[in-house]
């Protein structure tokens, strides 16, 4: 059987989702106390880890989309023009 | 490309968000960890979709006003690349959702609420698709589209917040910038929701007007037929 607890509103919530609930508002909670916390973050990662490569990649990638979305617009735009002479 | 100025800034806005994004320093949160970043791309798709949404009942009232076939036609491709970008968002979410909630899908109110919205803009083009009449068509779909759009802000923006959910900003949850948004970061949030905004309705427009195109096809073929 699902445990219901009340919350602030007074709203009866199954268990699962106010453990849910609850692990959210440590998580803000602990926001200010972080400076004591070890958190994991990617900092190896980025130290040594190359990162910049990786976003020289997709920078690359996303440029090349764009230069093709560019080169469709333009397309599309000459159909327009023809289609008006016509 | 005179006119364009905005495609090709919003193209340099989100690539601005893809580099600096990955770069710039976020601060460290418990469970989110550097998913924090997903702010700038998560949440991007949901300002696109709104922006597109808001678009498109734009041109819906506009076309009551004033049945213009152009402005029919507007109001369905922002409805359709909203979704898309809609489509994007609730799968950006569910994988963030499992790496920090730990699921897919829990029954946030958010969550149920955004799918129910999108289902209500698929009947709106599901409406479309079975009527032939262009003004009947037109004038009923404008009709629908006020409102789905109506559904849409109560179930995405006005109900989570009046009951809890997982999202930040409702239910008690403290909104960006009270925590998780420092002044590092929105330096990236603000230019990087600008530019997708900026690429969707690129997209937007680009898909009006190959149905002007469409349309002028068609007449053309019938005015020979004649």
């Amino acid at each position: 059987m699902l445990r219901m607890r009340s919350t602030r509103s007074g709203i009866a919530l199954p268990g699962a989702l106010w453990k849910k609930l609850s692990l959210l508002t440590a998580l803000f909670l602990s926001a200010s106390l972080s400076a004591q916390m070890p958190i994991d973050m990617a900092d190896q990662f980025r130290t040594d880890g190359k990162i910049r490569v990786v976003i020289a990649v997709i920078a690359i990638i996303f440029i090349g989309l764009i230069v093709y979305m560019i080169r469709l617009d333009k397309r599309l735009r000459n159909l327009e023009k023809d289609h008006s002479q016509t | 490309m005179r006119g364009s100025w905005w495609k090709l800034g919003s193209a340099l806005l989100v690539l601005y968000a893809l580099t600096a994004g990955l770069i710039l320093e976020v601060p460290r949160l418990v469970v989110l960890n550097e998913t924090i970043r997903n702010l700038f791309y998560h949440v991007g798709m949901w300002f696109s979709m709104l922006a597109l949404f808001l678009g498109s009942i734009i041109y819906s009232v506009k076309y009551l006003r004033n049945p213009l076939q152009s402005f029919d036609e507007k109001a369905e491709s922002a409805a359709k690349v909203g979704f898309f970008m809609g489509l994007l968002g609730l799968f950006t979410g569910m994988l963030w959702a499992k790496f920090t909630w730990g699921t897919y899908w829990t029954n946030d109110p958010k969550l149920n609420g955004t799918a129910v919205s999108l289902l209500a803009y698929l009947a709106y083009f599901v409406l479309r698709s079975s009527m032939e009449d262009p003004m009947k068509k037109g004038r009923i779909a404008a009709v629908y589209n006020i409102f789905s759009f109506v559904i849409m802000i109560v179930f995405i923006q006005v109900l989570p917040r009046l009951t809890d959910s997982l999202h930040p900003g409702n239910g008690g949850n403290p909104a960006f910038g009270q925590y998780d948004l420092d002044n590092n970061m929105r330096l990236v949030f603000y230019p990087a929701m600008i530019g997708w905004i900026g690429l969707s309705y690129w997209i937007w427009d680009i898909r009006t007007r190959i149905q002007v195109l469409k349309r002028q096809a068609e007449n053309t073929d019938l005015e020979l037929e004649a």
